[in-house]
């Protein structure tokens, strides 16, 4: 089962695992991304693609779930305005077994950095802002998978 | 005769462009997604500039990731965006 989620609101990472867990099996992994308030950071404003969005979230999800045995994908991705220390991003895996639950969780992070169509812009404390670039590191992570 | 296609933009490239969307008709000989833009260059200074360095432009035909030597044949909506940046 994916479950996919592009939204303004906040979520609720426990009831979201709860949810997943019910499915069954004896590992669940989750990561939460958070807004990072370095460089005098004041928020982030997050844009979309609101066509593409969940096709692309599906897709990343549907690769997982191919290369491992998995019970159960979530995935909640925020959109609009969020401050300092907000929630941006959950990622969660439910497997029989850590390593796939672990493995999985990762490769759709990883994924989603590169392929899925968010755009973060920094707005600092003292009002400029600027679009975030992409960076090799998350490239290369993304490719070795 | 000439083909119809809805453009949107997104970040950066939206903000430069001071639009969300265009809606153009460009000419038979356009067939690419490069072809398109160095068409969307001749348009007037603001976007010969935004789409100068193709190296920090992506591209979506009917919200599918594509290359500038992707033909658009019948797509109705291409997207152009900086690379992305979620997570």
């Amino acid at each position: 089962m994916i479950s996919i989620a592009v939204q303004e609101h906040d979520f609720d990472a426990g009831a979201e695992i709860n949810r997943l867990s019910a499915r069954g099996g004896g590992a669940i992994s989750s990561f939460v991304g958070q807004v990072r308030g370095d460089h005098k950071l004041h928020a982030l404003e997050l844009e979309h693609y609101p066509a593409m969005t969940e096709k692309a979230l599906r897709g990343i999800a549907v690769r997982a779930s191919e290369k491992w045995e998995l019970h159960g994908i979530t995935v909640v991705h925020r959109v609009g305005r969020l401050q300092l220390n907000e929630q941006i991003v959950l990622v969660c895996t439910c497997s029989d077994h850590r390593q796939n639950a672990i493995a999985a969780c990762s490769f759709i992070m990883d994924q989603l950095k590169t392929i899925a169509p968010f755009w973060k812009k920094e707005i600092f404390e003292d009002g400029s802002e600027n679009w975030v670039e992409e960076r090799q590191s998350d490239l290369q992570a993304a490719k070795d998978w | 005769m000439s083909h119809q296609l809805s453009i949107v933009y997104f970040a950066w490239v939206k903000e430069r462009l001071g639009r969300e969307q265009d809606v153009i008709e460009y000419p038979k000989n356009v067939t690419t997604v490069g072809e398109l833009l160095k068409h969307l260059q001749s348009r007037d200074a603001a976007s010969n500039e935004v789409f100068a360095d193709r190296t920090k432009l992506r591209f979506a035909l009917d919200q599918d990731f594509v290359g500038l030597d992707a033909v658009i044949g019948s797509a109705t909506e291409l997207a152009i965006f900086p690379p992305v940046t979620g997570g």
